[in-house]
């Protein structure tokens, strides 16, 4: 063939070549949910500028593919909006010890022309409309609540997650406390067999469809609702009192649950009880090998664990997550000391 | 007969007119797509865009210099596998080929270019990561180069064939043996084609992220060699599009128009590079 | 689609010293050899992805058998799976993007093959091949803002208006859904027609195409006549091309399909389709059942691409190809 192509080709190729440069800082790897990406991020690149030799490098590919990296021993931590099951846990090497690091929660959020008010919602006429059992707005489980509201006779769509997501635990993890039909129709989970509705990819995609679509209801992350202006409804918590989630409620989710949280911190914290709790919350967790070989790696996460503790938490609220209960700290910074 | 003639006037005319539509079509959804990233991410094009490593939410400044580099070397790994073997094997079934293997090869072909980018992503993982037991852009590289065989393939084989015999039997004439007559006439005859295929093969893979989420990974840093997590334009863009924060937004907008310019760029390059020295038959 | 090789004249056979040295020398068959085993790595490598789907469904395939295939329903929680839904999906949106494209991309290539001037082809065909390269997550997030209430406030209710008698036609009308997924796809497959086909169309040799007019036929009848029929089976390699990655494409899909595993005769019904499920729920599925029964999706899904191919083969083959470039 032509030489001078030739001749191009290998230049080509050294110039690859000469990409290919040596570096020396202690790399982690990290991988798991996708709700506190934003969050994680932010403390990574916080604790890289205190430590410039130290490079966290966390991916969000989703709370399954988290677990199931840190099974494969590919990544050095996980991270799980949901905790890991027994069945899970019994396939690891080495024990595996759940960190909670923030909270968030689920809102539900609607598009129902004419109606600017929020809408007040009970737990009964949630399970109802996502199990297609309620269909109209104007029906006697939403109306009832919000009695000054001119709810129209249209038809609910109702808008879920597609894909699977830790967003879509909390929710359905609500649902089947609230609701006997729900718990044994549809069950709770990343992703479940929803009786009726339109699938959106991401909260990107339910919040677009929910834009669009008149007379729409959907649940989203409250980070995402906040950042994004959206209008979302309170919920009827345990107490009786119509709560809205805000970072105030959500920690007060966390509290009642603080007092009586199990030594592995897998807990759910929907439904709690709290007279100013937010019933669809939940804690997200940070997946650690009890055992890790390498000292170098050990002494990283230990000491990001507590770094994140104490300093880190400063950086949730302005992002919207809502900060870990004092007592949930205490317990946690005990907990470190099982990485050996 | 002059109402035959004129009516088939009127065909001609009314056809030609809407195959020009047609590409009309073709062209304006480009530019319509061009313009909506223009115009929601072209106030996150930078000099920071281009040559600082990503930041979190909140903070100014970040960039994706990381994520462009590493979607280069995707790339270029991706087609120094995927091309060579594309390519080789285009060629043995225009030129070589017996009965039922070549049928086999070509239906084999097909199947592999039907198979969701996402499953070739678990494959390279299973078969890469998983005793490398590290995510690496050597993985990521595989897996997408993996995804432009078909493509070179079959493209490769049908602008092979459309090389007159007059062409082949000349060479042969002057005593050319087999392997010289491919690789001094036939190939040359038909380089333009192969150029497409292996171009239309580079910005198929390009824009892919599936495959990319269990191989190359990612990475908020910059990544060294080929044996460690690496940032991608298309991966990037998936997770700044999908979260929270319009600043994000604004960033895959622009991440996406700058992967655009990226493949505009291989384009004229290739065509550029390999156009010069090349006998180009046209008959 | 003729399978044999270009026939041309060969150096001498025999297996005598002399004669292997001869040829051996002449570079032949290393060629023979080396383009062999490029030609065998890519039924190697496909063979290994059957392999590794196949191993990987295991726990699938045993609980379900082939009844997997007819089953409508697809529950995580209670690990009941059925690939009906998807298989139902992925067939509709890839035909109807066939059906848009094809035409589409044709009369397109057509355009740039035989009436633009050269440089303006060129142009364009660029312009037309970075489609290609736009990354499915801005398709999706574009057909998201743009197509699906385009659709469901204009396109729909008019075709509801005028073909409503149509099961097809019928139904609440969303914006996203079958029609809005086999468009979408249409949009991403046809590049691949465009440029492929126009390569093809202008290498067809001069003398067809002045014969043609020599017997008095006009520029269009020339085209449809004599140009597009002996670039017949490169046409046709490009809708392969088109077809195969409809059926796998993922990302853009899932954003406006709806996601709603059901099998509706409208379609403006929200869908579902095997690549879009997969792409869904593989990265949080944890439980083992649940994975092999996604990989299962996959294996189905292999399983569709080998019966279309098979299909389409089989349609070429009963019309038949005179005069074309494989002669």
């Amino acid at each position: 063939m032509n030489t001078r192509i030739l001749a191009r080709a290998m230049l080509c190729l050294a110039l690859a070549a000469a990409v290919v440069w040596a570096q020396d800082p202690l790399l982690l790897n990290g991988a798991g949910a996708t709700f506190p990406y934003p969050i994680y991020s932010k403390w990574f690149d916080e604790y890289h500028k205190l430590h410039p030799n130290i490079q966290i490098n966390y991916q969000s590919i989703g709370s399954g593919g988290g677990i199931r990296q840190l099974l494969a021993g590919t990544v050095d931590f996980g991270a799980s909006d949901g905790p890991m099951n027994d069945e899970q846990l019994a396939q690891a090497k080495v024990k595996v010890l759940h960190f909670p690091t923030v909270l968030g929660a689920d809102v539900p959020t609607y598009n129902i022309p004419g109606v600017r008010q929020e809408l007040d919602f009970t737990p009964e006429a949630l399970a109802g409309i996502f199990l297609g059992t309620i269909t109209k707005w104007n029906d006697a489980a939403i109306a009832g609540a919000n009695p000054s509201v001119n709810l129209p006779n249209s038809d609910i769509v109702v808008v879920h997650r597609s894909d699977g997501s830790g967003t879509t635990y909390i929710w359905t993890d609500y649902l089947s406390k609230v609701s006997n039909d729900w718990k044994t129709k549809v069950g709770k989970g990343t992703s479940v067999n929803w009786p009726v509705g339109l699938g959106g990819k991401g909260n990107e995609g339910v919040a677009g469809l929910i834009k669009q679509t008149p007379n729409s209801i959907g649940y989203v992350e409250l980070i995402y609702a906040v950042q994004n202006k959206l209008s979302y409804g309170r919920v009827r918590n345990s107490a009786g009192n119509f709560i809205k989630a805000d970072l105030a409620s959500v920690t007060a989710a966390a509290a009642g649950a603080a007092k009586s949280m199990p030594d592995d911190f897998r807990v759910s914290i929907t439904n709690p009880a709290g007279k100013t709790a937010y019933p669809i919350a939940s804690f997200t967790w940070l997946l650690v090998p009890g055992q890790i070989s390498d000292a170098k790696k050990r002494d990283v996460i230990t000491g990001f664990l507590r770094w994140m503790l104490k300093d880190g938490q400063q950086y949730a609220e302005p992002l919207a997550y809502a900060k870990l209960p004092r007592e949930v700290v205490d317990k946690e910074m005990k907990a470190i000391a099982q990485i050996h | 007969m002059n109402f035959r003639s004129s009516w088939r006037k009127i065909v001609n005319a009314a056809m030609l007119s809407l195959t020009g539509l047609c590409a009309l079509v073709a062209v304006a959804a480009l530019f319509f797509i061009l313009g909506y990233l223009v115009w929601h991410g072209g106030k996150a094009l930078s000099w920071d865009f281009f040559t600082r490593l990503p930041k979190p939410v909140g903070e100014a400044g970040g960039g994706m210099a990381n994520a462009i580099v590493g979607s280069a070397k995707l790339l270029l790994l991706a087609s120094l596998i995927g091309l060579p073997i594309g390519f080789l094997a285009g060629v043995y079934l225009a030129e070589f080929g017996g009965r039922t293997f070549a049928f086999l090869v070509r239906y084999t072909t097909d199947l592999l270019n039907g198979v969701p980018s996402i499953v070739i992503g678990i494959f390279a993982y299973t078969i890469v990561v998983l005793p490398m037991r590290h995510f690496s852009t050597l993985a990521g590289g595989i897996a997408l180069g993996v995804m432009m065989i078909p493509i070179a393939v079959r493209s490769t084989e049908e602008f092979l064939r459309l090389v007159p015999r007059s062409l082949r039997e000349g060479a042969m004439a002057l005593g050319a043996s087999r392997w010289k007559m491919i690789a001094t006439v036939v190939v040359p005859a038909a380089y333009r084609g192969i150029l497409t295929a292996a171009l239309l093969a580079l910005a198929r893979v390009a824009g892919e992220t599936a495959p990319l989420l269990f191989t190359a990974f990612g990475n908020r840093f910059w990544s060294p060699g080929w044996g460690q997590p690496t940032a991608s334009l298309p991966v990037m863009i998936f997770t700044y599009a999908v979260a929270p924060y319009e600043d994000w937004h604004q960033q895959a907008w622009a991440a996406g128009l700058v992967l655009l310019g990226l493949v505009l760029l291989t384009n004229v390059a290739a065509r550029a590079v390999l156009s010069r020295g090349m006998f180009v038959h046209r008959s | 689609m003729a399978t044999a090789p270009i026939a041309v004249g060969h150096a001498g056979r025999g297996w005598r010293p002399r004669a292997l040295l001869r040829r051996l020398r002449s570079g032949d068959e290393i060629a023979h050899l080396v383009t062999l085993l490029f030609a065998g790595s890519v039924i190697l490598i496909t063979s290994l992805l059957v392999y590794e789907l196949w191993v990987n469904s295991a726990l699938s395939r045993h609980k379900f058998g082939w009844a997997f295939f007819g089953t409508r329903v697809w529950d995580p929680i209670f690990e009941q799976f059925g690939a009906l839904p998807f298989i139902y999906g992925t067939l509709v949106t890839s035909f109807l993007a066939l059906l848009v494209a094809v035409p589409l991309g044709l009369g397109a290539a057509i355009f740039l093959a035989e009436l633009a001037p050269p440089r303006v082809s060129s142009a364009l065909t660029f312009v037309i091949e970075l489609l290609a390269a736009v990354p499915s997550v801005i398709y999706g997030l574009l057909a998201v803002f743009t197509l699906v209430p385009l659709l469901r406030e204009h396109v729909e209710p008019f075709l509801r208006a005028t073909l409503g008698f149509l099961p097809l036609f019928q139904g609440p009308m969303y914006g996203v859904g079958f029609l809005a997924g086999g468009l979408v796809l249409a949009l991403m497959v046809v590049p691949f027609i465009i440029s492929v086909s126009r390569e093809v169309l202008l290498a067809v040799p001069g003398h067809q195409r002045e014969a043609a007019l020599a017997l008095g036929a006009t520029r269009w009848e020339t085209t449809w006549k004599a140009v597009v029929p002996y670039a017949r089976a490169g046409i046709l390699g490009s809708v392969f091309l088109a077809l195969a990655r409809a059926l796998g494409e993922t990302m853009a899909v899932t954003m406006v399909i709806g996601n709603n595993p059901q099998i509706s005769a409208s379609l403006f019904a929200p869908g579902y389709s095997i690549a879009a499920v997969i792409a869904n729920e593989f990265t949080e599925a944890t439980g083992d059942l649940y994975l092999a029964a996604l990989i299962e999706l996959a294996l189905a899904l292999f399983l569709l691409t080998f019966l279309l191919n098979g299909l389409a083969r089989l349609l070429i083959l009963l019309t038949t190809q005179r005069g074309t470039s494989h002669e």
